[in-house]
């Protein structure tokens, strides 16, 4: 094999005697395996390829077994996980496209790009299917906002998503925002996209046809990136700001054209196969395209765009540039294709070819300068089944009373604290710096349970939402799991939706650590039950692994992205209350149940005990109570209870509709308990006073436990607890508390 | 009657302009592609919102040599209606077809939610089926969206009668000069604003008073070419 000229380059000896491969992240049994594929020692082109084709983020060679627990097949999966993005059925030959990942370590060294790339990635994996991307979603995590590194983290990753979607005319819908010491110095970014689809359109990643042309699409190459795969699969340490140069730097104008183009492109019928770049860039995205077609790849390293001069291949084929795609057609078509992409003023490069040997060849300056087999770069990598231990806290934390603390009587000031803390608090300061518009189809906005998107020219909607309680993962993983796909699901049926399948992004610490690996496995098996009760597979994700920073792991942070059908538009429910006399009724039983509660939070600032139980027989018989409901036209508005309990509902439902509610409540419990308990399965709704005995009579047939608790009226909420005042407070000071919490601290 | 839609690389406003013609006059409309060199056959040109050339250099600026752009040009002179939002008020002003510029909001940040805007001046072939002083409900989603002009210049808007849209007094998202949200030439016929009517054309989706914009503005055209002609 040729050895490349520029003197830095170690030799194939240098990379075995030196060990330079462990730089790399490979071991020296994975160096080993390599050496067998190749039948010699590797040169550093070669290696460079391996290490990323072999990284975690590209082989997910530590979490395949837990991957494996989740249910992926539906009657309405029309694509599973495998793909840019998993595709669901929506009747009348459309289909939603949709997936989630993470660019966690990218915007913990540089948040603006490390947050707009991450938004960039997740459109090219939508748009590379042949689907319009429709909505982006986001679930962010940082730590308390009372630090200054944490508000410029915070700052700027918000400004990152706004500046990428903003730009590129794809309207932020929805997401979630929560704030913990955990997260301190490790936020998680994880983003979310959204297409639609008719099903004649569908794309793979696929190298088809030996000897047709392999090109190349988007702006050059350049040496950003090299190895964010790499660096993505490591722990973050204070060597990490060093790496920001595996940081890459984000255009989304070039990606509107190239999206366009691309989608032109598609529709043209002429592409047998497409695929972004992302992790790994043409490494990635060739070595896959060929591996799924069952061929080889030549690749002309001459031929590609370069933005510096004197590149090597090695600097190519692992530079994670951005806004690039790798597409194949008949030789017939190629003029066909450059011409759309000349007309948008996208670089077309006719880079290689396919071939029938099954290998990955690459080219340059007329020799060969690697040749790998595919299918040791693709399908090789060993599978790791880590060990995996109970840490010894979760037995002690069972016997933890987490409503033991002194009684608040104050329940004013204590929902007024509840409302204020960050992770509550009004996310506007967030979403306002959002275009949530664009593309005119927003039906319902940021700050309801779930945001809902009408499919054009149809009576449909899609709704959806991004959820997880990383405190409530952390003290159970499995009830955690349970729970974070539950939630997600009473939130898309809150908006008057059918769930219809997630995508998850698995954002875990050290997997080698085998407590964190026993956190995997047992939120995947709560995760895969909930998903299999509710009728949601999961159809694409993401992991993100050694998300650790000098304190230790962030908690673990499964985040659900959902999406559901709304089968007429009249469904469409919004949680805020909607007129003067409607009556309120709730849905589900309450327990003293503060484990990872945001009352615990507020109260201690850690969380402690075990989580809520979650029932997931109760939570399908209440969701499927509440979707027809509301299909049957007897719901004036529905709001999940989640952090903060009733009280905080009660409080949103009428700070969304600038309505007041007077509300009795009896139970047994404390009036403390009973007001912030996160108790799961519950629901809020009001209905029509001509409406409600109809409502009741619809829940009493279906065996949902329910009360009616009072009725939307004047400008206070007034909440009695058997017969004893405990909340009365006018709505616009608790507008004002909740709406005043994020900028305050941001000033 | 015939609307065309220009469409800059980087437009991204030009789809929802499209549906909303077709939802609320059901005239027909024309995407048009940003080199193209004869508009002769349109009767109104939307400049569309969006980061045009990706806002590169200034907002709207490079937009302005665009080919097109001549052609606009041409249209108001021959008393066309054009019409700018956003990025194409922003676009408008760089090509001097309006006077003024777009700052950087006084907060920095981008700011994206429904404004309360008056109407000044209903007497504009895109204002005519409002009242004057009637205050309507219009999403604005811009981060360069502060008008600023010189004393002179605001001395003449006021004097002709200028000034078509300000955000209601106390509620002015981005630190315009005089709550301005938009403004029209001295002839009327060339209209910029901020704020987005495309987006409010739909119940559905929060607002339907951007309607009147585009039923003014065909309201406008039949009483130029007689009303017995049907569009």
């Amino acid at each position: 094999m040729a050895q490349q000229l520029t003197a830095k380059e170690p030799t194939p000896e240098q990379i075995v005697d030196q060990k330079i491969y462990t730089q790399f992240g490979v071991s020296d049994e994975e160096f080993e395996l390599i050496c067998g594929f190749l039948g010699r020692k590797p040169n550093y082109t070669e290696i460079g390829v391996f290490s990323v084709m072999w990284s975690e983020h590209c082989s997910y060679k530590n979490s395949k077994p837990i991957l494996k627990k989740f249910p992926i097949t539906g009657p309405r999966v029309l694509m599973g996980p495998g793909e840019g993005a998993g595709i669901v059925d929506i009747g009348d030959n459309q289909a939603v496209v949709f997936k989630i990942e993470s660019h966690n370590h990218p915007s913990a060294v540089e948040p603006y790009q490390g947050a707009a790339t991450g938004v960039g990635g997740i459109i090219r994996d939508i748009f590379s299917m042949g689907a319009r991307p429709v909505a982006l979603l986001n679930s962010l995590r940082f730590g308390n906002l009372t630090n200054d590194r944490v508000k410029y983290l915070f700052e700027n990753v918000v400004g990152g998503i706004a500046g990428y979607g903003n730009c590129i005319g794809i309207p932020t819908v929805a997401g979630e925002v929560m704030f913990d010491e955990s997260y301190e110095g490790n936020p998680l970014v994880n983003a979310m996209c959204v297409g639609l689809i008719d099903h004649d359109k569908i794309q793979r990643g696929v190298a088809k046809g030996v000897g047709n042309p392999v090109f190349y699409v988007g702006p050059a190459t350049g040496r950003d990136g090299i190895h964010g795969a790499t660096f993505a699969s490591v722990e973050l340490s204070e060597e990490s700001e060093e790496k920001r140069t595996a940081v890459q730097v984000g255009d989304p104008f070039m990606e509107k054209l190239v999206m366009e183009a691309t989608l032109e492109l598609i529709d043209s019928g002429i592409v047998l196969g497409i695929q972004d770049m992302g992790a790994a860039g043409l490494t990635c995205s060739s070595a896959e395209m060929a591996s799924k077609a069952g061929n080889g790849l030549e690749l002309y390293l001459d031929e590609v765009p370069q933005r510096e001069t004197g590149m090597t291949p090695y600097e190519m084929m692992l530079s994670e540039s951005q806004e690039r795609m790798l597409f194949v057609v008949e030789p017939q078509h190629e003029e066909q294709a450059k011409e759309i992409f000349d007309r948008w003023g996208i670089i077309c490069a006719k880079v290689g070819k396919v071939t029938d040997d099954g290998r990955l060849r690459l080219f340059h300056q007329g020799e060969e300068v690697a040749d790998m087999p595919v299918t040791a770069l693709v399908d090789e990598c060993p599978v790791y089944n880590k060990p995996s231990s109970e840490p010894a806290s979760f037995r002690e934390s069972a016997s933890i009373d987490t409503g033991a603390f002194e009684e608040i009587t104050d329940l004013n000031g204590a929902l007024e604290k509840v409302l204020a803390s960050p992770t509550v608090a009004s996310k506007e300061w967030v979403y306002n710096q959002y275009d949530y518009m664009v593309r005119t189809a927003t039906a319902v906005r940021p700050g309801s349970d779930a945001a809902v998107v009408l499919v054009d020219g149809t009576r449909k909607a899609l709704a959806m939402t991004t959820d997880c309680n990383g405190r409530y993962v952390h003290l159970d993983p499995e009830m955690g799991g349970r729970i974070a796909v539950a939630e997600a699901a009473r939130n898309i049926v809150c908006s008057g939706a059918e769930p219809l399948a997630i995508t998850d992004n698995l954002n875990f610490g050290n997997p080698e650590k085998p407590e964190i690996f026993w956190q995997l496995e047992k939120s995947a098996d709560g995760m895969s039950e909930a998903c299999v009760k509710l009728d949601t597979p999961v159809i694409g994700g993401n992991v993100s692994l050694y998300n650790e920073n000098a304190k230790g792991a962030i908690y673990p942070t499964p985040v659900i992205g959902m999406v559901g059908l709304v089968h007429d538009t009249d469904h469409i429910t919004t949680q805020g209350f909607k007129s003067e006399g409607d009556v309120i009724v709730l849905l589900g039983d309450t327990k003293a149940e503060f484990g990872g509660s945001e009352l615990q939070y507020v109260l201690n600032g850690a969380p402690s005990g075990r989580p809520p139980v979650i029932d997931l027989d109760v939570e399908k018989q209440v969701q499927g109570a509440v979707l027809s409901a509301i299909q049957q036209g007897l719901v004036s508005s529905a709001h999940d209870l989640s952090e903060g309990g009733i009280a905080v509902a009660l409080a949103e439902s009428c700070m969304s509709g600038c309505k007041g509610a007077n509300v009795s409540l009896s139970s047994e419990l404390r009036p403390d308990h009973l007001l912030f308990s996160e108790s799961q399965s519950r629901i809020l709704l009001s209905a029509k006073p001509e409406q409600a005995e109809k409502l009741t009579a619809l829940l009493r047939e279906q065996g949902v436990q329910h009360a009616v608790i009072g009725t939307v009226t004047g400008s206070n909420l007034t909440i009695n607890v058997n017969g004893k005042p405990a909340i009365n407070a006018p709505v616009q000071q608790l507008e004002k508390v909740w709406k005043d919490a994020i900028p305050c601290l941001m000033k | 009657m015939k609307f065309a839609v220009l469409v800059f690389p980087g437009s991204n406003c030009d789809i929802d302009c499209y549906k909303a013609v077709e939802q609320t006059v059901g005239q027909s409309v024309d995407y048009v592609w940003h080199t193209t060199t004869d508009l002769s056959a349109y009767d109104c040109i939307i400049v569309p919102g969006g980061f045009s050339y990706g806002d590169y250099l200034r907002c709207g600026s490079i937009a302005n040599f665009a080919p097109v752009m001549n052609e606009v040009h041409k249209a108001a002179e021959a008393g066309k209606y054009i019409l700018g939002i956003c990025n194409g008020f922003q676009i408008l002003t760089e090509s001097r077809l309006l006077p003024g510029a777009l700052l950087r909001n006084n907060g920095m940040k981008f700011r994206c939610h429904q404004a309360l805007l008056e109407v000044v001046n209903n007497e504009t072939p895109f204002t005519n089926q409002y009242a004057q002083g009637e205050v309507i409900d219009i999403p604005i989603a811009h981060g360069e969206g502060s008008y600023y002009c010189d004393e002179a210049t605001l001395e003449q808007l006021k004097a002709n009668n200028q000034i078509v849209f300000r955000y209601v007094a106390g509620a002015n998202p981005n630190g315009s000069v005089e709550d301005i949200a938009g403004i029209c030439n001295k002839a009327g016929n060339v209209v910029g604003m901020m704020p987005h009517p495309e987006r409010a054309v739909n119940s559905l989706l929060g607002s339907e008073d951007g309607k009147r914009m585009f039923t003014s503005i065909l309201n406008a055209w039949r009483e130029q070419h007689g009303a017995a002609i049907n569009g």
